[in-house]
């Protein structure tokens, strides 16, 4: 029978039916970090559990590390326990853990990828709700809880319920200054917040094909800001070709075989999904959210929503909150904050497209702007290739890796009611840690046109206009 | 086979209603509280920065209102829990008191960790949580009682339809909610399916 990826999937991984009536689903890859991992490890070690397989666990520090000064003991104090805590279990345990002595410490969504561990065909757990980013490869990612966490240290398993799948077709040529950010935005913007709730996203169509690893990541990372707990691409060449020579993938003829069993599990040409979606790639414009949730977006030519009376209470209070008028445009939104990073945009083509951009500008004066790569090796390659100078010189701090402004569990944060371009993944009231702090998401590209400009502006005039317009 | 569940039948006693779709879980407990290696204590930072704005324009947040102090029960509307997967979110609020939580919809992750703490989050329609979010504002010291045999939601003169996903329902009837012990029993059965999964061998053959 005809089946997709997601069910072929599962199908593999189901140990059986639970008596509840859930799957107890096989985890072949668990990833873990400092902030959602502590107290499942101490009721492991309550229970008097082990791990059973630290062999397919892995583990990073991210969440709350300092990406200014890195000497241990941190200064924040419950940064450092915390990150002990982490280290010690590991130790306890035998997980191999990605800490910034290896130079492999990153974002555990962008190091998964890049080390190889994540690879099609897999289920994939982590105590984030990012975890979808993970389904670019063709894998079922899911972002647990902390008794999840607990559960999968413990048995390698989760207790689940199937999901519906939605295939979103997106077709056509993404218009110069147009990227998968956008795309992404997009499609909440169309299918709502809420939209995705008991779906995987299956993200198909000539555009995402034509698409690199980290523009799909992109994708698939936010699936979660849309509702659907998963996000995926079907496996093909460009996967395959990112995997080769990646330290955990197979190599020689196990990489062979290995494509062939992974080129077998994508969605069948006939197989059914529950819902069939379309967009037009062509049609989209640079994205920008304006309001408090990441489905209140608008084109950057466009203007904030008038609240149509009460049904539009969500509209009414996110005006309020980010203290915009209701029809005024989006563009000359001034900020005050720049923030290039996160597991959504913190990659090197993100750190390269922005670049771009800003080579040769300056930072407006009123505008503070750091650049937190993803990874400590994503770090080292934009400085091979020189990014870090372009952006020091344009003004923009350059940090180390980790998650940064993007949730402000460590030092960088906003203050008071500073507004933030971010190339983050959540616009939510206090997300970047001050508690009356405004964020507009939109690509790395438009972050750096608007830390350049000051506001928010169209990246597609910006990146013709002149350098005279610089460090206004 | 080692569990900790009880069996969550119902949950009753007065109810706090909070307004408003798609409350997210910064909202619900702010970043700044995660840094801790317990969940001890979360219950007094539950939607923290959302009080004291409240409290700023005067207009006291329903956790801060004195007649919903003690509820057990939390009334809600769409897509709530929707964001990040900390399981703060769910164990602050029942770390308060909370019981059962009814709304319009739940976001999906934050559904499974409350289930995973035992704590049920029930649906009604949006014209039912109307009545009751004004009921509770009206008539705070009405006993909203939760009963998910029956399906029902009796609050004064109000009877409601409530659901929930069959499979989350039995397992917190029959005690099974905390699945751990159900997944570590039966190791064998695991073992043969990671047999079956070639990337385990490394793609030996
Ligand atoms: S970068 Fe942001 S969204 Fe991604 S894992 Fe870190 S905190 Fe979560």
């Amino acid at each position: 029978m005809a089946r997709t990826l997601f069910q072929k999937v599962w199908d593999l991984h189901t140990v059986r039916m639970l008596p509840n009536g859930q799957t107890q689903l096989f985890i072949g890859l668990h990833l873990v970090h400092e902030v959602t991992s502590p107290q499942a490890f101490a009721e492991l070690a309550e229970r008097g559990w082990p791990v059973r397989r630290p062999d397919r666990t892995f583990a990073t520090v991210d969440h709350i590390i300092p990406t200014a000064a890195r000497v241990r003991p941190f200064a924040d104090l419950m940064a450092e326990s915390m990150t002990s805590a982490l280290e010690a279990n590991c130790r306890k345990y035998g997980i191999r853990l990605f800490d910034p002595s290896t130079g492999s410490q990153g974002i555990v969504h962008v190091i998964g990828p890049e080390q190889g561990l994540t690879q099609p065909g897999l289920t994939i757990a982590c105590g984030d709700s990012h975890t979808s980013t993970h389904g670019a490869f063709g894998a079922i990612a899911f972002g647990i809880g902390t008794s999840q966490v607990r559960d999968v240290l413990a048995s390698q398993c989760l207790a689940l319920a199937p999901l519906k799948v939605r295939r979103i077709e997106v077709n056509g040529t993404l218009p110069e200054g147009v990227y998968a950010k956008d795309v992404i935005l997009s499609i909440i913007g169309r299918l709502g917040v809420k939209g995705g709730t008991g779906y995987a996203y299956e993200y198909a169509g000539d555009t995402i094909a034509r698409m690199s690893m980290d523009e799909r990541m992109t994708i698939c990372n936010m699936s979660i800001e849309g509702g659907a707990r998963v996000g995926y691409v079907n496996p093909d060449e460009t996967t395959f070709e990112f995997l080769r020579g990646r330290p955990y993938a197979p190599s020689g003829e196990a990489f062979d075989r290995a494509c062939d069993w992974w080129r077998s599990l994508a969605s069948d040409s006939d197989a059914e999904w529950d819902d069939v979606v379309r967009l037009d790639a062509a049609a989209l414009a640079p994205t920008v959210t304006w309001g408090i949730n990441p489905g209140q977006s608008v084109d950057v030519d466009g203007r904030l929503p008038k609240p149509a009376g009460s049904a539009d209470a969500g509209v009414s209070e996110a005006l309020e909150f980010m203290g915009f008028a209701a029809g005024q445009p989006i563009a000359g939104t001034r900020i005050d904050v720049a923030f290039i990073g996160s597991c959504t945009n913190g990659r090197l083509s993100d750190l390269r497209e922005a670049a771009r951009i800003v080579k040769g500008h300056r930072v407006a004066k009123h505008v503070r702007a750091l650049v937190v790569p993803g990874s400590q090796s994503v770090a080292v390659a934009a400085e091979r290739e020189g990014l870090d100078a372009v952006f020091r010189d344009a003004g923009f701090d350059w940090r180390g890796a980790g998650c940064s402004m993007c949730l402000a569990m460590n030092p960088d944060r906003l203050e008071g009611r500073e507004v933030c371009a971010s190339s983050s993944n959540r616009n939510f009231k206090g997300r970047q840690g001050s508690p009356t702090g405004r964020t507009l998401l939109m690509s790395p590209a438009m972050v750096a046109a608007a830390a350049l400009a000051g506001e928010v502006v169209d990246v597609r005039s910006w990146s013709t206009e002149a350098p005279a317009l610089a460090g206004v | 086979m080692t569990t900790r569940s009880s069996r969550i039948e119902h949950a009753s006693g007065t109810a706090v209603p909070v307004r408003g779709d798609d409350i997210d879980t910064d909202r619900i407990i702010p970043a700044r509280f995660l840094k801790t290696i317990t969940f001890e204590g979360l219950e007094a930072h539950v939607f923290e920065d959302d009080r004291k704005q409240a409290a700023e324009h005067g207009t006291p947040h329903p956790f801060d209102v004195p007649a919903h102090q003690g509820a057990h029960v939390l009334v809600v509307q769409g897509n709530f829990g929707c964001g990040s997967s900390r399981e703060h979110a769910p164990q602050a609020i029942a770390r308060w008191g909370i019981q059962a939580i009814v709304g319009e919809s739940f976001a999906e992750i934050f559904f499974g960790n409350s289930l995973m703490i035992g704590l049920p989050c029930v649906t009604a329609s949006r014209a039912d949580l109307e009545k009751l979010l004004t009921l509770a504002e009206t008539q705070p010291t009405t006993v909203f009682d939760v009963d998910l045999a029956s399906g029902q939601l009796r609050a004064g003169s109000l009877v409601v339809p409530v659901t929930m996903p069959d499979a989350a329902r039995e397992a917190l009837r029959t005690g099974n909610w905390d699945a751990t012990g159900l997944l570590v029993d039966r190791y064998e059965e695991v073992e043969r399916t990671a047999a079956r999964l070639p990337y385990l061998s490394g793609f030996a053959s």
